[in-house]
């Protein structure tokens, strides 16, 4: 900490959430900043670069209403940190970390940098433990495992709120919760508040809505995960950290970028969006000798349903497989409509087979997989030549691939255990004697 | 030598700093961040800084070094896992705990580790750049110590016993020491005698690449796909099988998870070659996507330092780096940064020329010593959208001989290895034909075209089948594309997992032999007039 305070008020420049100063001492990159308006509102803000005596200062907060003269500058001495404890479950907190819920701050256990350093790979532990979710097109085919990021690829119009509303409820009473929300509507957010309130006090919310500061939709995800950090790495907790939607928080690294007169890369995106999605998908883990992990499922709303956008693009290239929600299954009424073609957990083969959850299960689902893939494949020929124009096995593998869809990925409400799923399957397969189809 | 920081930005420090040179290492603030001279002007030098610059304030103290960005090499690289800049990440978790500090520098070769040197020349006798001085076993490998580069003269002393990293190894008339560990600039190509032309093949264990795309010992190929079409399970599968002395894995951006799955699989599984721990063959340099951008940059050089290191010890290396495209994005943010002008698509217009520099550091060569050595590349791209025209594959495609595109297509009806069988290519066929004739098979090459034209046929069938359905072909076409399915489905998959996973070239060879033999088989039958179905039956083979 500083011991002296000096103040300034040398701003030479304000432009949306950007403040440049000079004649500034001894500051630091990270460094945190108190900046008051003339009226004495208090804003904070982070010094993203330093050059000579001059600051950028990234704002966490309105700046409307800030002007040149009047404005004071005050270093602080401190990187952003945040007050971590276990009386964090059960909280809500907004974008910048302070209590909504109309209770008074919890006691602090520790103060913990909201960007920490990197996690050593030679100290991670290999994500292996099973994690029932419930979901047959989960739990068979794409397993989700402790310490693993799997992002869900929606688009506009689909469930995906309901989708996560089942994971969340799911993920056994043994898991902390940590839900994020960033820039969602009013209406997505109370469906999200009735879900956490039905079924869990062992979660800590923070809530960003799409009328609040775009500042603080980057921050949010940073604190969350450092309170998900501590949970996992220093209580030994299994940590569930859902984060939704990414598309807003990319939209406000883009919108801060442009007002940082950055170069822009793909789509008008930062060409560090690539490191900068990592730096929060990468937190997602376990560590060597230690109980607790934290495991992510970010959620992200595919711009024009195009799996090759930059977002979901560079989230496909860091996270560990995804869930691709598919418009067609949803018109279909198939729910959730997971379409597993393009799903994938990259970690599924260390998480499942005896011991885990059974020793078939691999065989099934290669089986469900490959037969599901040719049926769909058949389908466009049986468009174009007819069904009649099939040979009798590829008839069959139509009707399983219809079946497949209706019984194995559609579930609505019911919970299936995951030894349900794969008697399920498996009776699939062999009631059209698809089984052994490689 | 020395001066302050005078402005910070993400990774690019500036120093008011004078008498620096470009490229030089220097340490950068109180906590001695490592960083690089990428620019001087008249005002002082930029640095580019390989750790987390947050805490770094206006005014700590730069200092430079006096030597360019350097890694140490020696014996005890093996079974290791490094970072881009070459700290060993194990070590430095033992002393930090499982989060990485900056500025933390431990080297890279344990110096409290010794190794009992074998001399293998004496006193007196005349000794040149490449020559060995004796040898230390590293684990089941025979160590040579030899002549660094640029060195020779008369030998003076010659250590014997037990040596640390540090020790010195011999000393020259001339006073030179030559250290157990010796230094060499990771940007810097280290020299050979001659590069020779490849004519052995780099067996992969995966028969798809074996025959159709083989590649040579010496020569570097690309692995283009999107996200989800496999490329990190093939190299992987390609690290554990390969036929080489040495693998030198780069994970180059790529995912914490996959690489702590990386390390707890070699541990536990036994080189086929010599029944040690597949570990202690392999190097690892990992730099996941969110350790510091810069030393992302570096990875790739630092990996292929270490690799060229065991080719002029007369190994053949593997050096496989997943993904080049990570690194080719941290060109970018860095060049950004800078303020550089972009070229094509954001990329600095430096980048398709530094990718073929690179390249060409691949090669079977004659080292300094006289020994036949030789460095490959598999180099996985991850092409935004899956989209190979963008500038990374193509600049990489001119670069390398073969290039194994993977196929989102296959990879969702999970066929994998999801190589594209018509998109694919290998330059090295001619090259290794003679070899795989003579030691594997007489009919190697005609196996490869039998292969590819009943693939070929089953695609131009398929056009057909389009149109007026598989019912509407006539038999003869039917089992022609029957035929071409067994063998993408017994010959081209092959599972990562389980049982089948590396085929020696024998191995290769016999099953597509039999494959193409049933399918000759089946419409040899159809053609002397025997029904559909039993003409197919002759494609049921176990």
């Amino acid at each position: 900490m500083r011991l002296a305070r000096h103040r300034y008020r040398t701003v030479t420049r304000l432009s949306g959430e950007l403040l440049v100063a000079n004649r500034i001492l001894a500051a630091r990159v990270g460094e945190l900043v108190t900046v008051r308006s003339a009226d004495g509102r208090a804003i904070l803000g982070e010094i993203l670069a330093l050059d000579r005596d001059t600051i950028l200062v990234q704002l966490y907060g309105e700046s409307a209403g800030l002007d040149l003269a009047a404005t004071e500058i005050e270093l602080t001495g401190a990187v952003q940190k945040m007050p971590v404890s276990r009386a964090m479950l059960g909280r809500t907190l907004n974008g910048a970390g302070q209590p909504i819920d109309g209770r008074p701050c919890y006691l602090a256990q520790a103060w913990r940098a909201v960007t920490p350093r990197p996690i050593n790979p030679a100290g991670r532990a290999a994500p292996a433990e099973f994690i029932e979710t419930g979901i047959s097109a989960v739990d068979g085919l794409n397993t989700l495992v402790k310490g693993q990021k799997l992002p869900v690829f929606s688009c506009a119009g689909l469930p995906a709120k309901e989708l996560v509303g089942r994971l969340l409820h799911g993920a056994g009473p043994g898991f902390a919760l940590v839900f994020v929300a960033l820039g969602l509507t009013f209406h997505e957010l109370s469906y999200y508040l009735a879900v956490l309130d039905r079924t869990r006090a062992d979660c800590v919310a923070f809530l960003n809505r799409a009328d609040e500061p775009v500042m603080e939709r980057l921050l949010a995800p940073r604190l969350a995960l450092t309170a998900a950090e501590y949970l996992a790495f220093d209580l030994g907790l299994d940590v569930l950290v859902v984060i939704t939607d990414l598309t807003s928080y990319c939209e406000a690294l883009r919108q801060i970028s442009s007002t940082r007169e950055e170069l822009p890369g793909r789509r008008g995106y930062p060409g560090y969006l690539y490191s900068d999605l990592a730096a929060l998908y990468e937190r997602a883990g376990r560590l060597q000798g230690r109980p607790g992990s934290v495991t992510m499922i970010p959620v992200l709303t595919m711009p024009e349903d195009d799996i090759t956008h930059p977002i979901p693009d560079l989230t496909g290239y860091i996270t560990e497989g995804q869930l691709v929600l598919s418009r067609d299954l949803w018109r279909r009424g198939i729910d959730p409509p997971i379409d597993i073609l393009p799903s994938l957990s990259r970690l599924m083969g260390k998480g499942i087979g005896a011991g885990r959850t059974r020793e078939d299960h691999r065989t099934i689902a290669d089986s469900l997989y490959s037969s599901y893939a040719r049926g769909r494949e058949l389908r466009r020929l049986a468009a174009i030549v007819g069904r009649e124009g099939l040979a009798a096995r590829d008839q069959s593998l139509l009707d399983f691939a219809a079946a497949f869809e209706a019984e194995f990925i559609h579930q609505g409400d019911e919970r299936r255990a995951v030894g349900c799923t794969l008697d399920l399957g498996r009776g699939l397969l062999e009631r059209f004697g698809v089984w052994s189809h490689g | 030598m020395s001066g302050r920081v005078s402005g910070v930005c993400g990774p690019t420090v500036r120093s008011d700093a004078a008498g620096l040179a470009l490229h030089e290492r220097v340490a950068v603030g109180r906590q001695g961040l490592t960083g690089e001279v990428v620019r001087l002007e008249a005002a002082g030098a930029v640095i580019q800084v390989y750790e987390e610059t947050r805490g770094l304030a206006l005014g700590e103290p730069v200092t430079g070094s006096g030597s360019s960005l350097e890694v140490v090499l020696g014996p005890g690289l093996l079974g290791r896992m490094l970072d881009g800049l070459e700290r060993p990440l194990d070590r430095l978790l033992a002393s930090q705990g499982p989060f990485l500090e900056a500025g933390g520098a431990l080297p890279a070769l344990d110096d409290r580790r010794c190794w009992p040197f074998t001399p293998g020349r004496r006193p007196g006798e005349t000794v040149t750049a490449g020559d060995e001085l004796g040898w230390v076993s590293e684990g089941r490998l025979r160590h040579p110590i030899l002549v660094p580069p640029g060195r020779s003269g008369v030998l003076a002393e010659l250590a014997s016993g037990s040596l640390t990293a540090g020790a010195t190894v011999a000393r020259l008339a001339d006073g030179t020491a030559i250290p157990l560990g010796q230094r060499w600039p990771v940007r810097r190509p280290r020299p050979y005698a001659r590069k020779l032309a490849a004519r052995r093949p780099l067996v992969t264990g995966q028969r798809i690449i074996d025959l159709l795309f083989p590649l040579a010992l010496g020569g570097a190929a690309i692995i283009p796909g999107g996200f989800g079409t496999g490329k990190t399970v093939l190299e992987q599968a390609i690290a554990r099988h390969a036929a080489v002395d040495v693998v030198v894995y780069c994970g180059c951006g790529e995912r914490g998870n996959e690489m702590a799955e990386l390390v707890a699989d070699f541990a536990g599984l036994a080189d086929p070659r010599t029944g040690g721990p597949l570990l202690d063959r392999t190097v690892l340099v990992a730099n996941t996507s969110n350790m510091p951008v810069a030393a992302r940059e570096a990875s790739i050089y630092t990996a292929v330092t270490v690799a060229e290191y065991y080719r002029d010890l007369g190994l053949d290396v593997l050096l496989l780096a997943d993904s080049i495209s990570r690194w080719a994005e941290a060109l970018r943010e860095i060049g950004a940064a800078l303020g550089q002008m972009p070229g094509e698509e954001g990329y600095p217009t430096a980048m398709a020329g530094r990718l073929a520099a690179f390249v060409e550091r691949a090669g079977a060569v004659e080292t300094l010593g006289g020994r036949p050595g030789s460095l490959s590349m598999i180099l996985s791209v991850s092409p935004p959208g899956g989209d190979c025209t963008e500038p990374v594959t193509q600049a990489l495609a001119r670069a390398c001989g073969a290039s194994l595109i993977l196929d989102t297509r296959l990879a969702h009806s999970r066929h994998f290895p999801a190589i594209n069988p018509q998109a694919s290519y290998s330059l090295f066929e001619t090259e290794v034909r003679d070899f795989c004739q003579e030691t594997v098979a007489a009919d190697w090459s005609s196996l490869r075209q039998r292969c590819q034209a009943r693939l070929r046929a089953e695609e131009s069938l398929a056009e057909v089948a389009e149109i007026v359905g598989l019912d509407g072909l006539q038999d003869r076409d039917r089992l022609t594309m029957e035929a071409a399915r067994l063998l993408r489905r017994r010959f081209l998959a092959q599972s990562a997992y389980g049982t089948e996973t590396a085929s020696s070239l024998a191995a290769t060879a016999g099953l597509a032999r039999r494959l193409l033999e049933a399918g000759d088989a089946a419409l040899a039958a159809s053609a002397a007039g025997r029904p559909l179905a039993e003409a197919a039956a002759l494609l049921e083979i176990p």
